[in-house]
């Protein structure tokens, strides 16, 4: 049976996105000024019927832009691509969750996807109640769940707290249990997004197992991550998405070797549009090779390399916030501010080059929001998200246990200096 | 279940959803899991546990008869007594708003589902409405308790109350539905519809009887939909002691329709954006 399963026609979404430019004003009458044609614009965009934005510019951005292809019957295929490429965006638009602005899709089967694992879980309702509650959520009937139970139990090996509410769970079992219950979806067309990034090592093979096993039954799997390794393993198509655009479709080592040559690549054609007297025209993360790269190796130390155009300020700095994959921020860096340290007052073009200390930052992905600053605190050119990377483990000292910003440790994984040491307590002397 | 992989279907901006209502009926189970989460997780640790399901209704029923019985002295209709007047009217008011109050929430309240997982997304607010059709069953044990208290008994007309029931529910449903939806796009609404409740239980004869309003004024005070239903209650548990006003009972059947498509109308219209902007 080599029937079409998924046809995809020039599809493409967008979104409005707004900016707020002046983020870092402290005057009040400009706050004030501000907020007021704020609440004018949306007012006025509320008559409209339009969707309420923040920010004071707005912008059309487009996730996905005329991608176009077809999946068969029983093919496992994975998207991949970098922070922003439009992975997730697409698989939403599959699994019918977004809507999209251009083309279409023609889906013939029943469809499932996990875009995240514990969708609905209530942290009051006990282990089994989840089951039931997140099975139905994913699609799965009662019946199914039920005829399915000790399965998900037997994977998920938490069945001695099957009574306890989840809450009182550790990080590990409570994802351990959400990916068994997604684990035991039956359905033609699955889409799966990141979801094995969870648990220790050991889980984590499971995991991997269980996706084999589900790819080799015959059923259509679109399967988006991170983990080369594991796409090169469970695939035999990938899908390579670059700035929205399908840029290869093709056998998977192919598609990996694509997408790393367009990692290098892809960098120096960036347009970040320019503040009034700088602009930072490339941002690059670099390995310890110094070449650049996406993918941070916890433990050593951050180098970044920024080159900025200065027109004609006097002590231009920069100011640097680290952003976890929910935008959150992580950590922020400022050069006038902690090094005493600004650009030349010659207008030219300049590279510096930041190491920062290392850190045991959790798995998954991050970003640097870079931003030029003239004195005394004005923020000059301001380039959200200029450096995308991604860690893809982390396990400091080599343990079994694989931070992940996505088990709620928070991004660090605090490291011990030197030993731990335990003393016994003498019994005060009264 | 797993026989449909010949189901067809095609994804393009703007296309109503031949589907959906079929979605919708195949989902059934998830609306009850929903509701029954609802339930389930409301009375997790706290002491008295399910007893607030009967405290909640009896001491609002105190408190009304209180004032507007003892210390504003308003009339009751016929002998009956005003406890069971006013619980005759709470029941729905209580039935209708928390519809209101829950329903239009919900979406927003739930948006970690609706921007993971697809399901018609109209589950989530009827799902509440099934939590707040369970409290009025609570309620109506206590009002079977308080009649008996007072020696009231409910002739046949008791065996219409179902049908102002449902009554209670569409009209509620109708506005929390179109709420739900504007919510999801602008958040102003959410601290609308709190003071709209608050306001709604004042121009509701929930306290009193619609009969303290000038004949000339009530074809206009039906305009509230609630009253239409109130006065449905008092008729269907007083029986005899409270005849329904006909044209009154037309007028807030009519606005229901008007409001209920409208909310319906708005809900799918907006509902494929929802993930968009949640």
């Amino acid at each position: 049976m080599a029937d079409t399963v998924i046809r995809a026609g020039k599809l493409g979404k967008s979104f409005i996105i707004g900016h707020n430019k002046f983020q870092h004003s402290a005057i009040l009458g400009e706050a004030l000024v501000r907020s007021a044609r704020s609440v004018v614009r949306k007012g006025a965009d509320m008559l409209r019927g339009r969707a309420v934005v923040e920010g004071d510019e707005l912008e059309e951005f487009w996730a996905l832009r005329d991608v176009d292809f077809e999946i068969k019957r029983g093919e496992v295929v994975s998207i991949i691509g970098r922070n922003g490429a439009g992975k997730t965006t697409l698989l939403k638009i599959l699994s019918r969750i977004l809507e999209p602005t251009t083309g279409q899709v023609e889906l013939n089967g029943r469809v499932a996807s996990l875009l995240e694992v514990g969708t609905g879980f209530h942290p009051e309702l006990t282990g089994r109640e989840n089951i039931f509650l997140n099975g139905a959520i994913l699609g799965m009937t009662r019946r199914e769940v039920l005829t399915k139970f000790d399965q998900i139990v037997d994977f998920s090996g938490v069945e001695k707290f099957l009574d306890t509410p989840v809450k009182r769970y550790s990080v590990g079992m409570y994802a351990r249990l959400a990916f068994s219950v997604a684990a035991h979806l039956e359905t033609d067309i699955l889409f799966v997004d990141e979801v094995l990034a969870v648990g220790d090592a050991e889980f984590q093979k499971r995991c991997l197992d269980r996706m084999s096993e589900v790819a080799s039954a015959g059923r259509t799997v679109l399967f988006v991550s991170h983990n080369l390794a594991a796409v090169t393993a469970l695939t035999r198509r990938g899908i390579v998405l670059k700035d929205g655009q399908l840029i290869f479709d093709g056998p998977v080592e192919a598609a990996v070797a694509h997408y790393s040559a367009s990692l290098a690549k892809g960098k120096a054609s960036r347009d970040w549009g320019r503040g009034r007297h700088s602009a930072i025209i490339a941002a690059d993360l670099l390995d310890v090779h110094g070449m650049p790269t996406d993918a941070y190796e916890p433990g050593t130390p951050i180098r970044l390399r920024l080159e900025v155009d200065a027109s004609d300020t006097l002590g231009l700095g920069f100011n640097m916030q680290l952003r976890d994959a929910n935008n959150l921020p992580v950590g922020f860096y400022s050069s006038n501010a902690f090094s005493q340290r600004t650009l030349p007052s010659q207008p030219g073009r300049y590279v510096c080059t930041f190491d920062l200390q290392p850190l045991f930052l959790a798995s998954g992905d991050y970003s640097f929001d870079l931003t030029t600053v003239s004195p005394p605190a004005v923020v000059d050119h301001d380039v959200p998200n200029a450096i995308l990377f991604h860690v893809a483990t982390c396990s400091p000292g080599g343990i079994a246990y694989d931070f992940n910003q996505n088990q709620g440790d928070g991004v660090l994984a605090l490291q011990l200096e030197g030993r731990l040491r335990i003393e016994s307590k003498p019994p005060a002397a009264d | 279940m797993n026989d449909r992989s010949s189901e067809r279907l095609i994804l393009e901006a703007g296309r109503a959803d031949r589907q959906y209502w079929w979605d919708l009926w195949r989902y059934r189970e998830l609306f009850f899991i929903l509701a029954w989460r609802d339930v389930a997780i409301r009375y997790k640790q706290t002491v008295i546990g399910l007893a607030w399901a009967f405290v909640r209704p009896f001491m609002t029923m105190v408190v009304f008869t209180v004032v507007f019985g003892k210390i504003a002295k308003l009339p009751t209709e016929g002998t009956a007594p005003y406890a069971v007047l006013v619980f005759a009217g709470l029941l729905p008011w209580t039935l209708a708003s928390s519809i209101l109050n829950d329903a239009s929430g919900s979406v927003t309240g739930n948006a970690q589902l609706v921007s993971k997982v697809y399901f018609p997304r109209l589950i989530i607010p009827l799902a509440t409405v099934l939590v707040g059709l369970i409290d009025f069953g609570v309620s109506l044990i206590i009002l079977a308790g308080v009649m008996a208290w007072y020696g009231v008994m409910p002739d046949w007309h008791i065996l219409l109350l179902p049908v102002f029931v449902l009554l209670a529910v569409l009209v509620a449903i109708g506005p929390a539905l179109w709420a739900a939806a504007m919510i999801v796009k602008y958040r102003d609404f959410r601290f609308v519809i709190p003071f709209a409740v608050q306001v709604g239980l004042y121009v509701s004869p929930v306290g009193f009887s619609a009969k303290i309003i000038p004949a000339e004024w009530q074809l206009l005070y039906s305009l509230n939909p609630l009253v239409g239903v109130i006065d449905g209650f008092r008729w269907a548990i007083l029986g005899g002691e409270s005849p329904l006003y006909l044209p009154g009972f037309a007028i807030s059947l009519l606005v229901t329709a008007g409001m209920l498509w409208f909310g319906i109308h708005t809900f799918r219209r907006t509902e494929r954006r929802f993930a968009d902007m949640i």
